[in-house]
């Protein structure tokens, strides 16, 4: 049972935090977004 | 400035963040295969006839290796870029620290992937071999530029610092490499245990395992593309902050002296 | 070179006025080589290992000469002094790590003497080239390498901490190719002279490889001081 419990751990792990940084960046992008003329958004 | 419900900024900010129509893209196409990624990793692939389930293992820290060490390549040309080119500096920068930053995750889950599938083979969550030791200095490397970039305030500062240490990086890791490689061959290891080694991957698996290096690939240049406009927004709103709070001075300082003449 | 002579004197002068590394750094080097004794409680296992932690505590003691180097010169803003009287910064590089060579050379004979009385290591004659070779190369490769990182974190509020994490890692082939060599001059069963002298040369490499990365990385480094 080891087994399954280790693969899975791998992929929640890697998939996971891997989410999590999309997330936060996201979220604090779109705020700082606001907070910044759009001039300073060359992307745009 | 730091008001939590975000007030636009001179009416011409917008809560438009760093997404734009090539993030999208990508982002879709990373989650596309990503999926096809994990659901040929369980399902569709066989088991491995040596190792059994624990290779499914190998589809996550491959693709996983293969990303730390693009993002260590990435930080250090454009290191060197934003040396080399002053007037963009600034810009080659912001991508140096967003790989940095993308590729320690990496790093990290590499080390424990690879950890956790190294127990599942040999028995040992680590082996004091030459690719995993430099692996791990390569690691703690990242981790220390990330805390030299952390420090200065200054753009410009923070730039040319942290670009010399990437530099240095590059340098230092071919000789602990080297050092290591020499150091285990005194040891004389019968055989260096990989658990990639012995795998025998048939069409289906080389695929899946090819696919995932590409699906991480994407998602490597996404969150790139996306921390990198973060920094710039970050480091933009320092200006904004600064050029409001001189302006305010101005403005107080010329409604006194109007009062007090 | 003259001018990097002139900043390694000053530095130097200024270490011999103050005696630090006499009354700071080589009794903590010292109390690292007692407390390895305590922590492994075993004096085979000490001697065998007697190579190993001789360069551990000059690692971890290198990093107190290097504080203390660049400390010197953030009091007051002296670095920016310094560095237009020399004109080159090369020139202040090489000079603090000419000063950081020569104190961490003399850290070296204190350690290895430690570990002769302490745990019972010894030197044949035939070895001594060697043991005194290995001390050499290692002590320039820690000082450039030390000099060069003292500088990067020099004006930081944090930079007692980031010097370590920065250091340690680069000085890994220092360690290992010093602790190898210097084995083999301990003499050791499994590492015979002629792999003590390839170490050697690992060592040297690093030197250079260090020495010259410094002199070219140096100015950019200490620009962004300003």
């Amino acid at each position: 049972m080891d087994d399954i419990g280790f693969i899975l751990a791998s992929w929640l792990l890697t998939l996971g935090s891997v989410s999590v940084l999309a997330v936060a960046t996201v979220r604090r992008a779109k705020r700082l977004a606001s907070q910044v003329p759009d001039s300073a958004k060359p992307w745009r | 400035m730091t008001n939590a419900a975000a007030t636009p900024v001179s009416g011409t900010a917008t809560s438009k963040g760093t997404a734009t129509t090539a993030t999208r893209l990508i982002g879709a196409a990373a989650l596309a295969l990503t999926a096809f990624v994990v659901v040929s990793a369980f399902w569709l692939t066989p088991a491995d006839a040596v190792q059994g389930e624990s290779v499914r293992i190998m589809y996550v820290h491959v693709p996983t290796a293969w990303v730390a060490y693009l993002a260590f390549v990435v930080t250090a040309i454009t290191s060197g870029f934003s040396l080399a080119r002053r007037h963009r500096t600034l810009g080659f920068d912001r991508v140096a620290g967003a790989s940095a930053e993308v590729g320690v995750l990496f790093m990290a889950m590499t080390l424990v992937t690879g950890s956790l599938w190294g127990r599942l083979t040999w028995g040992t969550f680590w082996q004091w071999d030459p690719r995993l030791t430099t692996t791990l200095f390569l690691f703690v490397t990242y981790v220390g530029y990330l805390a030299v970039r952390n420090i200065d305030t200054d753009p410009q500062r923070r730039a040319r610092r942290s670009a010399v240490i990437a530099l240095l990086a590059v340098l230092e890791i071919p000789l602990v490499h080297f050092s290591v490689v020499l150091w285990r061959s005194l040891h004389q290891e019968a055989s260096v245990l990989n658990p990639d080694g012995d795998v025998r991957l048939d069409g289906l698996m080389l695929f899946t395992l090819f696919a995932g290096v590409v699906a991480f690939s994407l998602i490597y240049v996404w969150l790139v593309l996306h921390r990198q406009r973060l920094a710039a927004l970050a480091d933009a709103r320092i200006t904004t902050g600064l050029d409001a709070a001189i302006a305010a001075r101005r403005a107080e300082a010329a409604s006194t002296s109007g009062a007090g003449a | 070179m003259r001018r990097a002579f002139v900043v390694a004197k000053k530095d130097l002068m200024i270490e011999w006025r103050s005696r630090m590394l006499l009354v700071r750094v080589a009794p903590f080097a010292l109390l690292v080589l007692v407390l390895f004794a305590v922590a492994l409680d075993s004096e085979p296992l000490i001697l065998r290992a007697a190579a190993g932690l001789v360069w551990l505590a000059m690692l971890f003691s290198s990093l107190l000469v290097v504080q203390r180097a660049f400390a010197i010169e953030t009091d007051d803003a002296a670095l920016d002094g310094l560095l237009i009287a020399a004109g080159e910064p090369a020139q202040v590089f090489f000079g603090k790590t000419i000063a950081a060579f020569v104190q961490l050379v003399s850290l070296a004979v204190l350690l290895v003497a430690g570990a002769i009385v302490l745990y019972g290591a010894t030197v044949s004659a035939s070895n001594i080239v060697l043991l005194v070779t290995t001390m050499l190369t290692a002590s320039l490769g820690l000082a450039s390498v030390g000099t060069l990182y003292g500088a990067a974190v020099a004006n930081m509020n944090s930079k007692d901490s980031l010097l370590p994490l920065l250091a340690m890692p680069v000085a890994a082939p220092l360690l290992i190719g010093a602790s190898r060599a210097t084995e083999a001059a301990f003499g050791s069963q499994t590492i015979d002279a002629a792999a003590g002298w390839a170490w050697v040369a690992l060592l040297a490499v690093f030197a250079v490889v260090f020495v010259s990365a410094g002199a070219a990385a140096f100015g950019t480094l200490v620009e962004a001081e300003s």
